[in-house]
C-alpha cells in the first residue's frame, strides 16, 4: 500500500493567535477517495491550504508520495492539484488562458497543454466558454475551470475544496460522476464538503475535522456499519405495561412508544408479525436519525453535548 | 531547469499580454503626456530659454523626458500588476506551483521592463516629430534605460508586495517618484543650482540615471560615469535581495 499523503501533528495558529488546527494525523491511501468532512470554520480549508504552501503551518509534518514540503517542496506541489474554495484566478483572461498558464507554472510545454485543456473542457462542459473572458462565467463554470486547472498538470493527487457547495442538483451530479470518474482512472481524491450525505455516498474513507481536531477517521463502509442499526420509533394505539417477550431488540420509552434496532437488511415484516402475535397494534413509525447523522448535526450546530455523547456512541461502536 | 524556464516565459508572457490588453491605460498616456512636455517646454518655452550645455533646450529634455516615462511604466506596470494578482487572488496560481520566488521576480521585473522600453520607444519616436536625435554612445544609452527599467520594476515589486489597497500603489508614484525625477536634472543641469543646492540634488538617485541616460545621447553629463553605473548596480542587487527575502518570508501572500 503506497501512502498518498502523510500529516502528522500539523497545527496552525494564525497570526491574529486563532487556533484554526490543534494537532491532526491523517493519511491517505494512494487511489482512494478520501472525504474530510466538518462544519464551516472547521479547519478543512486551512488544512488544504497548507498542502499547497498558501498557508505556513506552525507545527507538524506533511508528506506527499513521500515528498516532505519543508524538505522538497516543488517535488511535493508537483504530486498535486487543488481546486480552492473560491475562484482565484484572472477575470479578464479566458479559461483557455488560465489553463495554459497553470501549466506554464508547472514546466508544461504549450502543445501539450493545450491538448489536455481542451480534454478536460470538453469534459467538464466548459468547451463553448474556452476563449470567453471568467467575468462572463457563472458559479458553476468557475468551478469547473478550477478543476480543469487543477488537472492540467495531471497530478496524482486531486484535492477539491467545497467542489459542491452552492451548486444546483445537476451540476452536482456531473461533477459527482467526474469526481468518481477521475478516482476510478487512478487519482487519488481529496474532497472536502460539509454534506454528509455527499461524502458517504462518494468517498471510500471519511474524516470528519471540527475545532481543528480530527473526531473521525475511518473507513465510510466501516463508519456505515457502527450505524449499520437504524433505530425505529414505534406509536402504538394503545398503552402497553410491559414489553413481550421478542426476538428483536425492543424498547419501551413509555406507555404508547416502543423503539427498536434493527439491521438493514432486517424484515420490518418479521418486526410486525411478531408485534402482531402479542396483539400490540402500531399506528405510527419514524426512524430515529442515525448516530453518525446525530454526531454530525451535533457538530453542525455546535452542540456540544450531544456531539460528544454521540462520537462517545460511536468510538463503542467500533469497539464491538 | 528547463521547468522554471517553461515557467519563466509563463509569467513574462502573461505580463506582456496584460498590459497590451489595457494599451489605453499602459502605453497611451505616457505618449500624451510627454507630447505635452515636447510642444509646452521644447519648443514653445524652449525656444525662449535658448541652450543648455550647450544643446538646443529640446534637444537637452529629450532623455530624461524619455527615462521619466520609462521609470513610470516599468515601476506602475510591476506594482499593480502583482498587487492585482494579490488582491484578486490568482497570484496562488503561481504560488502553488513549483515556481521558484526567484523566478516569480525575474518573470514579474521582466514584464515592467518589457513595459518600460514598449513606452521608451513610442516616446523616442514621438521626439523624432519635434527634434532630431543625435547618439553619442549607444551603449551608454541602451545599457543605462535597461538597468534602470530594472531597478524601476524591482521596486514596484516590493511596492506591490507591501501593498494592501489600490491606494498604496498610487502613493508611492505620487509622493517618490514624481517629485524624485523632477528634481533630478529632466529640465536643467544642477550647475544651474547653487552649491547647497547641487550637494543635496546629489543625494536622488533618478539624478545619476537620467545623467547618464543624457550621456548616451548628448555625451555630456553632470555626474561621472561610473559613479551611475555603480549605484544603479549596487540598487538593483539591493532591491533584488530585499525582494527575495520578502517573498521567501511569504510577506503579504501566504497567510
Ligand atoms: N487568515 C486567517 N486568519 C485568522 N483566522 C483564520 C484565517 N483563515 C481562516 N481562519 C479561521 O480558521 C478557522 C478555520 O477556517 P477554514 O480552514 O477556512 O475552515 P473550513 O474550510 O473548514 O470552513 C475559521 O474559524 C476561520 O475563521
Ligand atoms: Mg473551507
Amino acid at each position: 500500500m503506497t501512502v498518498a499523503l502523510a500529516i502528522s501533528g500539523l497545527q496552525k495558529t494564525y497570526a491574529n493567535g486563532f487556533r484554526a488546527l490543534k494537532g491532526i494525523d491523517l493519511e491517505v491511501r494512494q487511489g482512494d477517495f478520501f472525504a474530510l468532512l466538518g462544519p464551516n470554520g472547521a479547519g478543512k480549508s486551512t488544512v488544504i491550504r497548507i498542502l499547497c504552501s498558501l498557508t505556513a503551518k506552525t507545527a507538524g509534518s506533511v508528506r506527499i508520495f513521500g515528498a516532505d514540503i519543508d524538505r522538497n517542496f516543488p517535488l511535493a506541489k508537483s504530486f498535486i492539484g487543488v481546486a480552492p474554495q473560491e475562484f482565484n484566478a484572472s477575470l479578464f483572461e479566458t479559461p483557455m488562458q488560465v489553463v495554459l498558464n497553470q501549466a506554464g507554472y508547472y514546466g508544461i510545454r504549450r502543445p501539450v497543454a493545450a491538448a489536455r485543456a481542451e480534454e478536460d473542457f470538453a469534459r467538464l462542459g466548459l468547451w463553448d466558454k474556452r476563449n470567453e473572458q471568467c467575468r462572463t462565467l457563472s458559479g458553476g463554470m468557475k468551478r469547473r475551470l478550477m478543476i480543469a486547472r487543477a488537472l492540467v498538470h495531471r497530478p496524482r493527487i486531486l484535492i477539491l475544496d467545497e467542489p459542491t457547495a452552492g451548486l444546483d442538483v445537476e451540476l452536482r451530479r456531473l461533477m459527482w460522476r467526474f469526481m468518481t470518474d477521475i478516482n476510478r482512472r487512478g487519482t487519488t481524491l481529496i474532497l472536502t464538503t460539509h454534506y454528509l450525505e455527499e461524502a458517504e455516498s462518494l468517498c471510500r474513507s471519511i474524516a470528519i475535522i471540527h475545532r481543528g481536531e480530527l473526531v473521525v477517521n475511518t473507513a465510510t463502509r466501516e463508519l456505515l456499519g457502527r450505524v449499520d442499526l437504524e433505530t425505529l420509533v414505534l406509536e402504538l394505539a394503545a398503552p402497553l405495561d410491559q414489553l413481550p417477550p421478542s426476538r428483536f431488540r425492543l424498547r419501551r420509552v413509555d406507555a404508547t412508544t416502543l423503539e427498536v434496532d434493527v439491521r438493514r437488511e432486517t424484515l420490518l415484516n418479521a418486526v410486525f408479525a411478531e408485534l402482531e402475535q402479542s396483539a400490540i397494534r402500531v399506528i405510527g413509525m419514524r426512524n430515529k436519525t442515525s448516530r453518525l447523522e446525530s454526531l454530525f448535526m451535533g457538530l453542525v450546530q455546535g452542540n456540544e453535548d450531544s456531539t460528544r455523547a454521540a462520537a462517545a456512541a460511536l468510538s463503542a461502536a467500533a469497539g464491538d | 531547469m528547463r521547468v522554471q524556464l517553461i515557467a519563466l516565459a509563463t509569467i513574462v508572457r502573461k505580463e506582456v499580454t496584460r498590459f497590451f490588453r489595457i494599451w489605453t491605460q499602459a502605453l497611451v498616456p505616457a505618449v500624451i503626456t510627454t507630447t505635452l512636455y515636447f510642444v509646452i517646454f521644447g519648443n514653445l518655452i524652449g525656444r525662449r530659454i535658448g541652450e543648455m550645455e550647450g544643446f538646443a533646450y529640446i534637444d537637452f529634455i529629450v532623455p530624461g523626458l524619455i527615462l521619466m516615462s520609462v521609470i513610470t511604466a516599468s515601476y506602475t506596470n510591476v506594482s499593480s500588476s502583482f498587487f492585482s494578482a494579490k488582491f484578486q487572488d490568482f497570484i496562488e496560481e503561481i504560488l502553488v506551483s513549483p515556481t521558484t520566488n526567484m523566478v516569480i521576480i525575474v518573470g514579474y521585473v521582466t514584464g515592467g521592463v518589457a513595459r518600460g522600453l514598449c513606452v521608451g520607444v513610442l516616446v523616442t519616436l514621438v521626439s523624432l516629430l519635434f527634434t532630431e536625435l543625435r547618439v553619442h554612445n549607444f551603449m551608454v544609452l541602451a545599457s543605462t534605460v535597461f538597468l534602470t527599467a530594472v531597478l524601476f520594476s524591482l521596486a514596484g515589486m516590493i511596492n506591490g508586495i507591501y501593498a494592501r489597497t489600490f491606494d498604496d500603489i498610487a502613493l508611492a508614484p505620487t509622493f517618490i517618484l514624481t517629485p524624485l525625477t523632477y528634481l533630478g536634472g529632466v529640465f536643467y543641469s544642477i550647475r544651474l543650482l547653487p552649491d547647497f543646492w547641487q550637494g543635496v540634488s546629489l543625494a536622488n538617485p533618478i539624478l545619476y540615471m537620467i545623467n547618464a541616460f543624457r550621456h548616451g545621447f548628448l555625451g555630456v553629463s553632470d555626474i561621472s560615469l561610473w559613479s551611475s553605473y555603480a549605484l544603479i548596480f549596487g540598487a538593483i542587487v539591493f532591491l533584488a535581495w530585499f525582494c527575495l527575502h520578502l517573498l521567501n518570508r511569504g510577506h503579504g501572500i501566504r497567510t
